[in-house]
């Protein structure tokens, strides 16, 4: 691309934010009562990260892979890519995440979600944000609850979820699980933010906190002998 | 530097020496005015129809409805060129539905673009846009922002040749690459060129304007409103009483007058999602237009708010 430097981010916003929102109204519509299933997977979640029963961890992993790939497919091959490109190439990103889900919390038993502290906090708060908050964004802001964004359905609080999960999550894979989720805050914060949308801050928020709450825990870790 | 009284006429008289028509923006009372291709003098109607953005309504089965009834309003005024590209997300897939909705009018000037990387692939991805649009040929096919330029315009002009398009051409937009698009428009034998120009961004009226003149070339004008964000801009502010003799309802009809009445453009291309805004610039095209000194007075007018 020549003169990059010329172009802004409204260059490449190709839809209305109407087209946007009435895209997550008929997506929802379309997957009716989905969401009831995935707001259960989502306490789910929640209750095996609280109370750890054994291979909570791997269920998590698994619920999680699924979702990711489910979101992946549906939402950004099916739907989204009709009305941007680029999301046809995001699309095997979800997948790719959905594969080291997989890899490393099932095939491997690679991770563990017991972290507490300020990070796990942080975690808890962004979780609990991401599935009771972000689906009520849509009637505060006078759009009904037609084109809610719900967790397992809608990309933004899936990668949130994950976000928060991963704060309370150890583990040595954990450096190839953050990347995908953390781009996808970013872009879809900026798509959002190029709209003209208040709940952009909904995204950049939880990648703020979630950035000063694993800074946090690995400077606390540097600085903790007795910590591996 | 703006249009001079000279550049003008020059340009007006280039452009009616290259038509060996005389300029007529007046056309029958309420129909929009037309000005001729210079390459084979086929009048046109100087406001189209544009899709960047507003058409890219995905499968949503009441936004394609609403798209094709932007589409029966702008035919139903007197309009011709529907122009769209492959980078418009589902505004191809969108504009094929409007138009078998309608009947496939007969009217339609199809200006369609190639947009890829690969010189090879242009072929491939025109004939899909052609599907997508379901005409049996396109009139027009630009090379969108000057992308693998070379190889595509080889092939535009290969197509042209067999019959398969009527008219080859160029664009870019937001005043980007205007360097090369000059030497573009003097070396290629192109009908057609695209750029960005209004009210506030006047910087084609120095060399662009001018020279597609004196070459023969017509002119698409895309982003005529900078993508909604001048009459935006303008909203709430009072239409100034010396723009009422120039038959002007709104800000867009009047500062859409203003690119209409350079004699090098050939026409515009608006989009919107709106039936009364499509009815609003069609009919910007008709009536009176603004000589060389109220076309500085729009100019500094709106800079000035």
């Amino acid at each position: 691309m020549s003169e990059w430097w010329t172009y802004r981010p409204e260059n490449f916003l190709l839809f209305s934010p109407r087209v946007y929102w009435r895209m997550f109204e008929l997506h929802n519509a379309a997957l009716w009562p989905l969401q009831v299933l995935a707001l259960a997977a989502g306490l789910i979640i929640i209750l095996l990260v609280a109370w750890r029963p054994r291979s909570a961890a791997r269920w998590l992993a698994l619920l999680l892979a699924i979702l990711w790939i489910f979101v992946g497919w549906s939402f950004l091959w099916n739907r989204y890519a009709t009305i941007n490109w680029a999301a046809a190439y995001v699309a095997p990103a979800f997948a790719v995440e959905g594969v080291l889900l997989l890899v490393s919390g099932l095939l491997l038993d690679g991770l563990a979600f017991d972290r507490r502290g300020l990070a796990g906090w942080t975690g808890y708060f962004i979780l609990a944000f991401a599935l009771a908050g972000q689906p009520l964004l849509a009637p505060l802001q006078g759009r009904g609850w037609a084109s809610s964004e719900v967790f397992g359905i809608a990309p933004d609080p899936t990668a949130i979820v994950t976000l928060g999960l991963l704060l309370l999550a150890r583990g040595r894979l954990l450096p190839l699980l953050l990347p995908i989720p953390v781009l996808w805050c970013l872009l879809s914060g900026i798509t959002l933010r190029t709209m003209g949308e208040p709940q952009a801050w909904a995204l950049h928020a939880a990648l703020a906190l979630a950035a000063a709450a694993g800074t946090w825990t690995i400077i606390r870790q540097r600085g903790s002998p007795q910590t591996a | 530097m703006r249009t001079t009284r000279r550049t003008f006429v020059r340009a007006s008289l280039a452009t009616a020496a290259a038509a060996l028509l005389p300029i007529s923006l007046h056309a029958q009372e309420g129909s929009p005015a037309r000005r001729p291709i210079p390459s084979t003098r086929e009048a046109m109607p100087i406001v189209g129809l544009g899709t960047w953005i507003t058409f890219n309504v995905g499968g949503d089965p009441v936004l394609r409805d609403e798209c094709a009834d932007v589409m029966a309003a702008f035919f139903e005024a007197g309009g011709r060129m529907i122009d769209s590209s492959p980078m418009y997300g589902s505004s191809q897939p969108v504009v094929g539905y409007g138009l078998q909705k309608l009947g496939r009018p007969s009217t339609l000037f199809s200006a369609e673009k190639v947009w890829t990387s690969s010189a090879t692939a242009g072929p491939t991805q025109i004939e899909q846009s052609r599907r997508f649009w379901g005409v049996p040929k396109f009139d027009l096919v630009q090379v969108h922002n000057l992308l693998a330029w070379k190889a595509h315009l080889q092939t535009l002009f290969q197509m042209k040749a067999a019959g398969a398009v009527r008219y080859a051409g160029i664009t870019t937009s937001e005043g980007r690459r205007h360097d090369l698009l000059e030497q573009i428009m003097r070396n290629e034998p192109i009908d057609f060129v695209q750029f960005s120009y209004n009210v506030v961004d006047r910087e084609a009226e120095q060399r662009l304007l001018p020279l597609a003149s004196e070459r023969g070339i017509a002119v698409i004008i895309n982003r005529p409103f900078r993508q909604g964000a001048l009459t935006h801009r303008l909203k709430g502010e009072p239409l100034p009483e010396w723009a009422i003799e120039l038959g002007v309802s709104s800000w867009a009809q009047l500062v859409l007058k203003f690119i209409l009445s350079h004699p090098a453009v050939t026409i515009a291309i608006p989009a919107t999602t709106r039936v009364d805004h499509v009815r609003e610039n069609l009919a910007a095209a008709a009536g009176p237009m603004p000589d060389l000194a109220m076309r500085e007075r729009i100019s500094a007018y709106v800079q000035a708010l």
